[in-house]
């Protein structure tokens, strides 16, 4: 499904990844952990246009990925979240939700204007969709409220939300469990297994809840210092001396 | 309620001309006007993030775009040289548009106030087309056998516009449109995620705004009668800055009002010229401090209203 190779981008002369590669099947959960700095959150923005990468390929069932803007690999069925949660903050709930679902709407800027009824049939028809993806996630009773002034658990759930409104195929977690206290985690967790076994998505998750990626994660693939280090079942890593060494020689706090 | 505030509202703006002193009756159609460039500005500044201290320069291409028009074929009718006025005008918002796609903030408040000031001097510098510090006489415009030669026959002309005007603001800020515009001023990086295509959104702004502007151009032409470049002039740039802000960043009400607000108080402090800023910033200071959100989130924490936020 997600073939990363050879992937390699610098910031002034500072190697944030390094021949990177790792690939990812289809409904496969694969999370990526590291101490803070490995290059997790890099990954991402590489992946999803943000960066653009001194050599590597990203391929996307069969599509090169890295030839496109950010709003094209969006098109191409590639969702995310972000590490610092980015809902429009000043937009309610139901409104972060419809921007999810752009691409998928029709009406440009002349068309609503003139108020075509193809214009509102499509508009009464999204907002129905979106209600019920929120119901989903269990923020119906908050569709109307301003997205910023809700609990960072609902915003970072908002933010799955509208991910999945764009109806991906390929879902980038990250860090969705931080700041979340143990039973929004949990929660968290049965709602990314129901992406997979549900909506048939494939997710790849950066994470440092090592409960969360040890209790959800079909593989792991560890970086450090822009550099995978191991790769394995979740069972593997937690046994490998040399990701252990990782964490606990660099000090970080996972 | 909202059906009682909205009928009698109307009843009020159809039944001005017979109640008011003519005066106010070319007031309100100032008002009117300044609300169309409100509502344009609030489009690009409120909904987008991109602040523009040029829209004088938009309006008084429009102005001209529709003078010139009516002067060299009268024959062609009001309605199809407002139009002109605002493609005219939305053409000159994607030349400036594109290359200040790279720009933010202050240094987008720059480009676009050098814009402004281009265009003052382009209208004295072109004084064999736009008769440059003397003047154009803009001839009454004619809606089929009719010439608009007087205020209030304006007056209905400049409202209609408007309130078709603001009917397709609310169209679009409801729609699709309006909310990658919001998604753009809230975040950038998960609008692009969402698949909103920044750059044309950016663009589409200013060529939607630099359109609402030119058509009002084009009636301010009509309303006044007699275009000048000193009617054009950065002052009045900030002016519409100080609308949107006093009534409302991201509203389409809010920009009515605060073009209602301030195009009223520039009117009484006209005998006071020496005072102007000095109670114009005091103002902007205040409505600043006690009311960040306008008139319109004023309005909107009194009687809270839910989902709407137009």
């Amino acid at each position: 499904m997600l073939e990363v190779d050879d992937l390699s981008i610098s910031f002034g002369g500072l190697d944030a990844l390094s021949g990177l590669g790792f690939s990812v099947a289809e409904r496969e959960i694969f999370a990526l952990i590291g101490p803070n700095g490995a290059g997790k959150s890099t990954v991402f923005n590489v992946i999803t246009g943000l960066y653009r990468p001194s050599r590597g390929r990203v391929v996307l069932a069969g599509e090169d990925l890295l030839a496109l803007a950010s709003h094209q690999v969006a098109r191409r069925g590639v969702a995310r979240t972000f590490q610092n949660t980015e809902v429009f903050r000043r937009l309610s709930a139901l409104d972060n939700v419809l921007v999810g679902r752009h691409a998928h709407l029709r009406a440009g800027a002349i068309r609503a204007a003139l108020g075509l009824g193809a214009v509102r049939r499509e508009e009464a028809e999204a907002r129905r969709f979106a209600r019920t993806l929120l119901a989903r996630f269990g923020l119906e009773d908050v569709a109307d409220t301003e997205s910023g002034s809700l609990p960072l658990g609902l915003q970072k759930r908002l933010e799955i939300a509208r991910a999945l409104a764009s109806g991906p195929r390929l879902v980038l977690l990250d860090e969705p469990a931080g700041g979340l206290n143990q039973t929004e985690t949990q929660t968290l967790m049965e709602i990314i297994r129901r992406l997979r076994d549900e909506s048939g998505l494939t997710i790849v998750v950066v994470e440092h809840d090592m409960e969360l990626v040890m209790g959800i994660s079909d593989r792991v693939a560890v970086l450090d210092r822009g550099r995978k280090i191991a790769e394995g079942t979740p069972r593997e890593i937690a046994a490998d001396a040399t990701v252990v060494e990782a964490y606990l020689g660099s000090g970080s706090d996972a | 309620m909202r059906a009682a505030a909205l009928g009698s509202g109307a009843v009020v703006v159809l039944g001005w001309p017979w109640a008011a002193p003519r005066y106010f009756v070319f007031l309100a159609s100032l008002i009117a006007i300044n609300a169309i460039v409100a509502i344009g500005l609030n489009l690009l500044t409120g909904y987008t993030n991109q602040l523009s201290f040029g829209h004088a320069g938009f309006l008084a291409i429009g102005a001209y775009a529709a003078a010139l028009l009516t002067i060299q074929a009268p024959l062609v009718p009001l309605p199809a040289t407002l139009l002109a006025a605002g493609l005219v005008t939305a053409a000159m918002g994607l030349a400036l548009g594109v290359p200040c796609l790279r720009l933010e903030g202050l240094y987008l408040a720059m480009a676009t106030l050098a814009f402004g000031f281009v265009v003052v001097e382009a209208i004295l510098n072109l004084d064999w087309l736009t008769r440059g510090n003397d003047g154009l006489r803009v001839p009454a415009a004619r809606i089929g056998p009719w010439a608009l030669t007087t205020d209030t026959s304006r007056y209905y002309v400049v409202v209609t516009v408007a309130a078709l005007l603001i009917l397709a603001a609310r169209n679009i800020t409801r729609t699709r449109t309006g909310r990658a515009l919001l998604a753009v001023r809230e975040s950038e990086i998960a609008a692009q995620a969402s698949g909103v295509h920044l750059a044309a959104y950016k663009t589409l702004a200013f060529v939607v705004s630099a359109f609402y502007t030119g058509v009002a151009g084009g009636l301010f032409a009509l309303v006044v009668g007699f275009l000048s470049p000193d009617s054009f002039d950065v002052f009045l740039s900030v002016d519409f800055v100080a609308m949107i802000i006093v009534g409302g960043l991201g509203s389409i009400l809010g920009s009515v009002m605060g073009a209602a607000v301030i195009t009223t108080l520039n009117d009484s402090l006209a005998g006071f010229q020496s005072y102007r800023p000095l109670v114009f910033g005091a103002i902007l200071i205040v409505s600043m401090l006690f009311m960040p959100g306008g008139i319109a989130s004023a309005l909107q924490k009194i009687q809270p209203r839910q989902g709407d936020r137009a």
